[in-house]
């Protein structure tokens, strides 16, 4: 093998090079060139992803990070700019180049009406360029950038359509939720600074494993809760999760690259890539396991009662991510990293299938309006169903692996939190099916118009599709439960970057029925969604219902805790602080130097007569002051 | 009575003040002119009376150098008179009362 990890940075290069070229130059180019160029570069780095990928694999020895440059030298804190290059990266490389390749490919076709599509194009490139840099990064710092990066750019995108305003004030909630959360990584980053004197994670993991005794255990608590905050603005967990349904606003594709390949598995890959510091902080892992149920049962039920198609794809993307959050929290960060695997292929194959509706329904995203497409569009269909069996959690897909190792993990370490797992699991089945049947199944309910214009979609959108739907069955292989196979090879793959905190071994036996009740429940579910949408009839909703369609009034109820109140009190501010306070301040100073101007230029008369009368009253009074001070 | 330094203090100081009073209070250029003439002989002759008291001659050289100047500026002082006569036919200063806004 070649040396191929000396060359990593040229894999978030490239996106650079594309952004740059596309970015300065989109006004003029061509849009298929545009779109050329873009997905070259992302191509480009899959293939160096792909040698630095099985360098990886080989190596015996971990590779050192390569250092580019010096970024940050003071004294005695010195952060390099390094990239790190072990079997984690090389793992989320290898995800986002690849995944956000098709997903490029796609937006060729996909986008190609659009007159913005180079400069789509270019912040694209940009967004998989920071996420690179977030998961290369070999110190908290450079993470951090590309981090931030990944918000800016996730606010571009959203709100691309910028002249809808309900668009623009979506991006603008992503932007300010994200930064919530990025105040809670950049305290925790500061902790680490300040107690560990370094940023980087090696030689942060070092300090962390060599003498427990450096700081008290709180202290690493407080440092594990801030990253987690961080985390939950990112990777949408309670209490920040809204920003992602909203998130819906931008372009299909930018929804599958947000929430498949990129953004929202940076809070997965930042705690799996802090284990070492969470596994001395149980409290914190329990808190994590506990949000990421939470929220992967709240957004499930809030997704069964969502009509527009893409809501319901994304408060499965919340869903989901509550389960890699829940296998955060019982220590099995392999097992995360996989579910973060296989959600890419099937939550990105979901997603271009919903733009593919979209696209054939001319915008239409209400799935009440829909139904019986699957005679229109074959491919769209059948891939479709791929990505709802992988997601659901039946035998054979991707997701069916990843889930279940992780609600093995789960039972292992609590049967309680098993169970609620297995509900959530269960609602998303349902839901996913109910979408699948109310889409494709049945008779058509849109206009006789859209009925005509129903086509199946060009072939650089179902060629994604297919590759994405044959990753979806065979991406679970990788990662067999122990009772199948001896060789568990992500695990293995990721065992020198990752280690999981306790050890999870289930007799044989009860690994297998765990795997049997999962598996009948998502089939009954499945049948129950079918029996259920068989005739659907759309009455309003009433009661729990019309809650869970209403998002649990969380919108609401942030918007009467949090937002309201900032608002009035900066309305306050406004009113008192800002208008009678400091304007009143700068005001009255001009106010009173121009009153006293206009009072000292009536001494400027113009007659000299004047003038001299003052002068000699001055020498007067001069004079007079000086006979009586001096004696 | 016997005329001592003293006096010559008060005398120029009485014609140094009406020198001023006139400044102050004519509107006549010309005699405008002629008090701020008077002001400096004023001064001169308390600089003569201070030459005389302190005994020390270095005042009286002062003297000559006013008197030149004082002579340098009758000439121009006199010829803005003049022009101003052309102009406006009169030497009341009121009438130049145009230096406000």
């Amino acid at each position: 093998m070649g040396n191929f990890s000396q060359l990593v940075y040229l894999v978030p290069l490239f996106p650079l090079i594309g952004f740059l070229i596309n970015g300065i130059f989109w006004k003029r180019m061509p849009k298929n060139l545009g779109g050329i160029i873009g997905c070259v570069a992302i191509l480009a780095s899959f293939c160096v992803s792909l040698g630095i990928f099985f360098e990886v694999k080989n190596a015996t020895a971990p590779i050192p990070p390569v250092v580019l440059f010096d970024f940050i030298q003071s004294g005695k804190l010195n952060i390099p700019f390094a990239f790190q290059v072990d079997a984690l990266s090389s793992l989320f490389l290898l995800i986002i180049t690849g995944v956000g390749f098709l997903i490029h490919v796609y937006s060729t076709s996909y986008m190609h009406h659009d007159e913005g599509m180079v400069k789509y194009f270019a912040y694209l490139n940009l967004f998989v360029f920071s996420m690179l840099l977030l998961v290369l990064g070999a110190n908290y710092l450079i993470m951090f950038i590309g981090w931030e990066g990944v918000g800016l750019c996730s606010y571009l995108l959203i709100g691309f359509w910028f002249k809808n305003r309900d668009y623009t004030n979506a991006a603008k909630k992503a932007f300010v939720m994200n930064r919530i959360g990025d105040l809670g990584f950049l305290v925790g980053m500061l902790l680490i600074l300040l107690n560990f004197g370094t940023l980087s994670f090696n030689e942060f993991f070092t300090q962390l494993h060599g003498g427990q005794a450096i700081v008290s255990n709180s202290t690493y608590n407080w440092i594990a809760l801030c990253l987690f905050i961080g985390a939950t603005g990112k990777s949408a967990q309670i209490p920040l999760y809204t920003w992602l349904p909203d998130a819906m606003a931008g372009p299909t594709p930018v929804s599958a690259l947000i929430h498949a390949a990129t953004m929202v598995t940076a809070g997965i890959y930042m705690i799996a890539r802090s284990g070492a510091l969470y596994s001395l902080a149980p409290v914190i892992l329990h808190v994590v396991a506990v949000i990421g149920l939470a929220t992967a049962i709240i957004a499930a039920t809030i997704a069964i009662k969502q009509y527009d198609i893409k809501k319901v794809l994304a408060y499965s993307t919340v869903s989901q991510l509550g389960f890699m959050f829940l296998a955060l929290g019982v220590g099995s960060y392999t097992t995360a990293v996989f579910h973060v695997m296989t959600h890419a292929f099937f939550k990105a194959l979901l997603f271009l299938g919903s733009g593919s509706v979209i696209h054939a329904m001319g915008g239409e995203q209400d799935i009440r309006k829909m139904g019986g497409l699957g005679k229109h569009m074959r491919i769209t269909q059948a891939t479709f169903l791929i990505g709802c069996l992988a997601i659901s959690g039946i035998p054979g897909f991707a997701g069916f692996f990843s889930k279940d190792a992780i609600l093995a993990d789960t039972f292992a370490h609590s049967p309680i939190l098993y169970y609620l797992g297995i509900g959530a699991a269960m609602m998303t089945a349902f839901y996913m099916f109910r979408l699948y049947f109310l889409t494709f199944r049945g008779s058509f309910r849109g206009t006789e118009e859209q009925h005509h214009h129903l086509h199946e979609s060009p072939a650089a959108m179902t060629i994604p599709l297919v590759i994405l739907a044959i990753l979806s069955v065979i991406g679970g292989y990788v990662g067999l439960p122990e009772v199948m196979s001896e060789h568990n090879a992500i695990a293995s793959f990721l065992s020198p970057a990752v280690t999981n905190f306790g050890d999870h071994h289930l007799a044989p036996n009860t690994e297998w029925t765990l795997m049997a009740i999962s598996s009948a429940s998502a089939v009954i579910m499945i049948f129950v969604a079918y029996s259920i949408n068989r005739k659907p009839n759309f009455v309003p909703n009433t009661g729990l219902a019309k809650v869970l369609e209403n998002k649990w009034y969380v919108d609401e109820i942030y918007d009467a805790i949090v937002v309201r109140p900032i608002e009035a009190l900066s309305n306050l501010l406004d009113k008192y602080a800002e208008r009678r306070g400091i304007d009143g301040l700068v005001n009255g100073v001009g106010k009173t130097v121009r009153w006293g101007g206009d009072r000292l230029r009536l001494l400027q008369s113009g007659q000299v007569g004047f003038y001299i009368f003052i002068m000699v009253m001055g020498i007067v009074v001069l004079f007079g002051l000086s006979f009586f001070w001096i004696k | 009575m016997q005329v001592n330094s003293t006096h010559y203090l008060f005398l120029s100081l009485l014609l140094f003040s009406i020198g001023i009073m006139g400044a102050l209070m004519r509107r006549n250029a010309i005699i405008i002119f002629m008090c701020i003439e008077l002001m400096l002989n004023a001064v001169n002759l308390l600089l003569v009376a201070f030459s005389k008291i302190y005994g020390d001659s270095d005042a009286q050289l002062f003297v000559f150098f006013i008197m030149v100047v004082a002579a340098a500026e009758v000439a121009v002082g006199l010829a803005i008179i003049v022009m101003m006569y052309r102009k406006v036919h009169s030497v009341d200063i009121n009438i130049l009362n145009r230096l406000k806004h």
